[in-house]
């Protein structure tokens, strides 16, 4: 009786578990497919980046995207500081590649969207991409969050928001978080002007973590971009 | 006044002396421009170092002509209190040297008039020097590498930060920093005249006032706290480099840079009133010391 009823929960547990994974790898492939109408875009929007130590102003920057996974950040103007995980900025460039293995990772709830959590494990062991999460809103198969770990670039985040690109899965906003290394200037170099401000350095400086805010405000979309725009 | 105004800087520009501190600034200047040129980016990435990690960064547009003018300044306007001093300590020590300050005196002017057009002359000289740095240093740098952002490397307190400045924001700052500029070298101007009231010939004040600036500036930069709170605020070495606060911009709470601002208004008004009250005294003891002096030579 025992063994009988074990063997029918073994065959419960399993099914669930197999239609689980089945419909996050549908819901992976859902939203990769909205990724995928786009091949290439030029994109205008303004950046705004908050790290510790640097004091820039608001940046006018163009987004270059071409497929499989060419991207490129310039400033319209003036010198811009683009933190260089930025090429994670497309979703393309981390669910392009099929060679990778769907988790799921149960939900997760942001703002008032119940999102469905993906983790996506490369096959191959020399990525330099470790892991990625994917936050998946089921309803309209978008991506809202992700978070990649990389072998040499620390982790990134993002965070996105969708209006009128939304059908093809380009985010209005990007809110992308990042690591950056204490800021140290060589000793004896600067003679500054003591003004009396300077305040104690507080001790969560190091490592900590940096922001780019990107509003597009524009995209032309599979027009055609010169391979010229990515060097 | 205007006529005796006239003389002196007429003397001084038949001095060969006079020119030395142009030929040292323009020689200065050009070796600078040429050595960024050649390989600016070497320096770019001292400066920028762990940022090249996290960032991307268009250094051939960080080397700017603005980024140039800064980092020469940064440089000369140590250096140039020397220049300054060769001029200005000969300005009553030459005469008494060549035995021209007791006919000077014999003559219907008084005494506080010599020593006000004796001033104002080394002013001059000083305003043409700066100048000078001003063409060579900004205007031909701009011609040179062209205009674009600015960024400052910046050590506050503990931590180094990077200000970027737009380029239609700096021009205005510049003016300001060599007017400020300006002030801080007639204290020099002030001081070397002051000491040469004392001698006899032209190399002692010369040489007490680039010995006062140098020791002056190193106790300015020694980093003691029992220094820093009792002894650096009575230096006027200190406010020497008051100049750069023109280009510590203000920035909101995010750290974005608010155009046209700057970060402590009241502590360069504060270091420029104290130049200036650092002239007058030294003008001013200047006055009293020669009025009372008796010219034996």
């Amino acid at each position: 009786m025992y063994k009988k009823l074990r063997l029918v929960l073994f065959f419960l547990f399993s099914s669930v578990a197999m239609l689980q994974a089945q419909e996050i790898n549908l819901l992976v492939a859902n939203a990769k497919a909205k990724i995928e109408k786009v091949n290439d875009y030029e994109a205008w929007g303004r950046m705004k980046t908050n790290v510790a130590f640097l004091k820039v102003p608001v940046a006018n920057i163009k987004v270059y995207f071409k497929k499989p996974n060419k991207l490129k950040v310039k400033s319209e103007k003036g010198i811009s500081f683009i933190p260089k995980g930025a090429v994670s900025l497309n979703m393309s460039n981390i669910l392009g590649e099929n060679n990778y293995t769907i988790i799921d990772a149960g939900t997760e709830k942001i703002g008032n969207t119940v999102l469905r959590v993906a983790k996506l494990l490369p096959n191959d062991e020399n990525s330099d991409v470790v892991l990625s999460t994917v936050y998946i809103d089921p309803v309209n198969n978008l991506i809202r969050k992700s978070k990649t770990t990389t072998k040499e670039n620390g982790t990134f985040e993002l965070e996105m928001s969708y209006g009128k690109f939304s059908d093809l899965g380009l985010p209005d906003k990007i809110v992308f978080s990042f690591n950056t290394k204490d800021y140290k200037l060589p000793k004896g170099v600067t003679f500054d002007f003591d003004d009396g401000t300077a305040q104690p350095k507080p001790q969560d400086v190091k490592n900590k973590k940096g922001r780019a805010e990107i509003t597009f405000n524009s995209y032309i979309i599979n027009k055609g971009v010169s391979d010229a725009m990515f060097k | 006044m205007l006529n005796l105004l006239q003389i002196e800087l007429y003397k001084i520009s038949k001095r060969s002396r006079t020119y030395i501190a142009f030929a040292a600034i323009t020689a200065i200047v050009l070796i600078f421009q040429f050595a960024f040129k050649a390989d600016g980016k070497s320096y770019m990435n001292l400066m920028l170092q762990s940022v090249q990690d996290s960032f991307e960064i268009d250094k051939s547009k960080a080397i700017n002509g603005y980024f140039m003018c800064y980092i020469i300044l940064n440089t000369l306007l140590i250096q140039v209190p020397i220049l300054v001093a060769l001029i200005s300590g000969d300005a009553i020590s030459g005469e008494a040297n060549m035995g021209t300050l007791r006919l000077m005196l014999t003559k219907p002017v008084s005494r506080t008039q010599i020593i006000m057009v004796k001033f104002a002359a080394s002013l001059i000289y000083t305003v043409m020097l700066l100048v000078w740095m001003a063409v060579m240093a900004l205007f031909l740098s701009l011609f040179i590498f062209g205009a674009d952002d600015l960024l400052i490397f910046r050590v506050k307190g503990e931590e180094s930060q990077i200000l970027q400045i737009t380029k239609d924001d700096i021009m205005w700052r510049y003016f300001a920093a060599f007017g400020y500029a300006a002030v801080a070298l007639t204290v020099i101007a002030a001081l070397a005249m002051l000491l040469s009231i004392f001698a006899e010939n032209s190399i002692g004040p010369i040489i007490a006032t680039v010995c006062i600036v140098i020791v002056c500036t190193v106790i300015s930069n020694i980093n003691v706290p029992i220094i820093d709170k009792n002894v650096k605020p009575w230096l006027f070495t200190s406010y020497l480099v008051g100049w750069k606060g023109f280009f510590y911009i203000g920035t909101t709470t995010d750290g974005e840079p608010i155009k046209g601002s700057l970060e402590n208004w009241p502590a360069i008004r504060n270091s420029l009133y104290i130049l200036l009250a650092h002239i007058f005294v030294l003008v001013g003891a200047s006055i009293i010391i020669f009025k009372r002096k008796d010219i034996l030579s």
